[in-house]
């Protein structure tokens, strides 16, 4: 992946948990522009180890003048969103890799329905400035669990397609009713917990939508887990992945060149053929259909971790 | 012999599989000639399916209206032709939702036509099944005047349009709902070969 050094220029706290961030090219040079839904990849030196995590761009796709993300603090995470908080300031500079999307609008459709979740806002936050450019008619139907926590609330404009649903205010998500009658060439788009994406693919399956309508995207971090082993086909060099180390990570720390893009399971680059598995894999990833897991013949470094007494791979 | 079993061809060749019901939903059935047939066959399969159906009916010489009418849709209607239907057609369309399902029975004229104007409708095409039944007659486009000459079945054949000799090809529009018609002989005017029935 093509990084490039940027300056945080602005850093911001949006709610008590989430802050944004805005990156600028340190000799103010204009940065690629990118479609809505698009995210970065952004580099952390953190102790001994490079952490990278991607983002969504929550900034104007057609404003090639920054980038800006906005970070969830999680407090039992890897490591990775308290280091944004707590470590980075204005004026440093980071490696930020071009955008890239995987949750791009499917330009074909009359009609799009976005539906976030929490921190699910942020794709949606660039995809609204594509829209309104597009003139073609949306809503936006997003759930929070209290008004202090929607850290999107900011950035969304007062329209009467813009809908919020907050918990603890007793107007909770009812997908049956965005669902239905909506007209024909509606696209439906999910970002927030596993738990919203599924609600909406059971909802919209009820309701008769072919999944070709349906569009989501959910980063994974990379889960915790046992140390395993794991042994490189090409070099015979066998590693250690630590408990909070992802495979993806230990082959970068070895200096193995694997291609990746966005970190989280989805987007099927960094796939790696396995050539001999003794145990299980846990295949944590939105990538590998049933057959494949089933198999144990491919494995995604990114999220997915092993147990038993050898895995080979070929790498 | 309605059901028709066509050789494999390209990739862009529709194929047809008989129609499997979706249940009781938001439903418009489109059907000609030996298509009712398929229809009736869906309904006794799952009667639900005609709960909440609008059923658009073509005889076109054929005689299903007595069983057709018996099925009681929600909505139905018979109709001379596909053009007398058209308003009704696109009207359905425009008042449908999302979850809707088309099912299309009959010639490959009726479905590449009525699938065509789905789509453009904004129909995903997985919500749109279609059936194969009764003829095997083409809807054609010649690729040089681009019109279209309905119910083709010789290969070659004369474009109705500007009156050149075109083959029949496997080639499909979706957008047009038509085949592709291309001039046989425009390397050496005047070589056609013998005009022959088109084969399924």
């Amino acid at each position: 992946m093509i990084a490039q050094m940027l300056r945080v220029t602005e850093k911001e706290a949006l709610t008590p948990l989430v802050t944004r961030f805005r990156f600028e090219h340190p000799d103010g040079a204009p940065l690629p522009l990118f479609s809505g839904g698009a995210h970065v990849v952004v580099e952390m030196p953190y102790g001994d180890m490079l952490r990278r995590n991607a983002y969504s761009l929550i900034s104007a796709p057609d404003d090639g003048s920054g980038y800006e993300i906005a970070v969830r603090r999680e407090d039992n995470g890897r490591g990775g969103s308290r280091f944004m908080h707590g470590n980075v300031a204005t004026g440093d500079l980071m490696a930020v890799t071009s955008p890239f999307n995987l949750f791009s609008l499917d330009l074909r459709a009359r009609k799009h329905v976005l539906i976030a979740g929490g921190i699910g806002i942020t794709p949606f936050l660039s995809q609204l400035h594509q829209l309104s450019r597009m003139q073609v008619p949306f809503e936006l139907h997003y759930a929070a669990r209290s008004r202090e926590e929607a850290a999107g609330l900011t950035f969304l404009p007062s329209l009467p397609h813009i809908h919020l649903h907050i918990s603890n205010e007793g107007n909770r998500m009812d997908l049956g009713a965005i669902l239905s009658g909506q007209p024909l060439g509606t696209h439906v788009y999910t970002c927030g917990p596993e738990g919203l994406i599924a609600a909406v693919e059971d909802a919209a399956r009820r309701h008769g939508w072919p999944a070709a309508a349906l569009h989501s995207e959910a980063f994974l971090s990379p889960p915790p887990g046992k140390p395993f082993k794991v042994t490189l086909a090409r070099s015979g060099q066998t590693l250690t992945v630590g408990p909070h180390q992802s495979l993806l990570e230990a082959l970068e720390a070895a200096r193995i060149d694997i291609p990746w893009s966005c970190r989280g399971g989805a987007c099927g680059q960094c796939e790696t053929a396995v050539t001999s598995c003794k145990g299980r894999i846990e295949h944590n990833d939105h990538w590998l259909s049933d057959d494949d897991c089933a198999a144990q013949t491919k494995i995604m470094p990114c999220v997915s971790r092993f147990e038993g007494q050898e895995l080979i791979i070929d790498r | 012999m309605t059901r028709v079993t066509f050789s494999p061809s390209i990739l862009s060749r529709p194929v047809y599989a008989p129609l499997e019901s979706h249940g009781a939903g938001p439903t418009i059935m489109l059907c000609d000639a030996e298509g009712a047939a398929a229809i009736l066959d869906l309904a006794e399969r799952d009667p639900a399916v005609m709960d909440y159906a609008h059923v658009i009916y073509i005889p076109s010489g054929s005689d299903y209206t007595v069983r057709m009418r018996a099925l009681e849709a929600r909505q139905y209607h018979e109709a001379p032709s596909y053009d007398a239907i058209t308003a009704r057609y696109r009207k359905a369309l425009a008042d449908a939702t999302m979850g809707t399902r088309l099912y299309l029975a009959g010639t490959e004229g009726l479905i590449g036509k009525a699938a065509a104007e789905a789509l453009a409708a904004g129909l995903p095409a997985q919500a749109i099944q279609a059936e194969h039944r009764g003829s095997i007659a083409r809807r054609m486009q010649c690729v040089h005047c681009k019109g279209v000459t309905e119910d083709v079945t010789t290969d070659p054949f004369t474009c109705s349009h500007c009156g050149l000799t075109l083959f029949v090809r496997d080639h499909f529009s979706r957008r047009l709902g038509a085949f592709q018609g291309v001039c046989v002989d425009a390397e050496t005017p005047g070589e056609v070969p013998e005009r022959q029935e088109i084969l399924p």
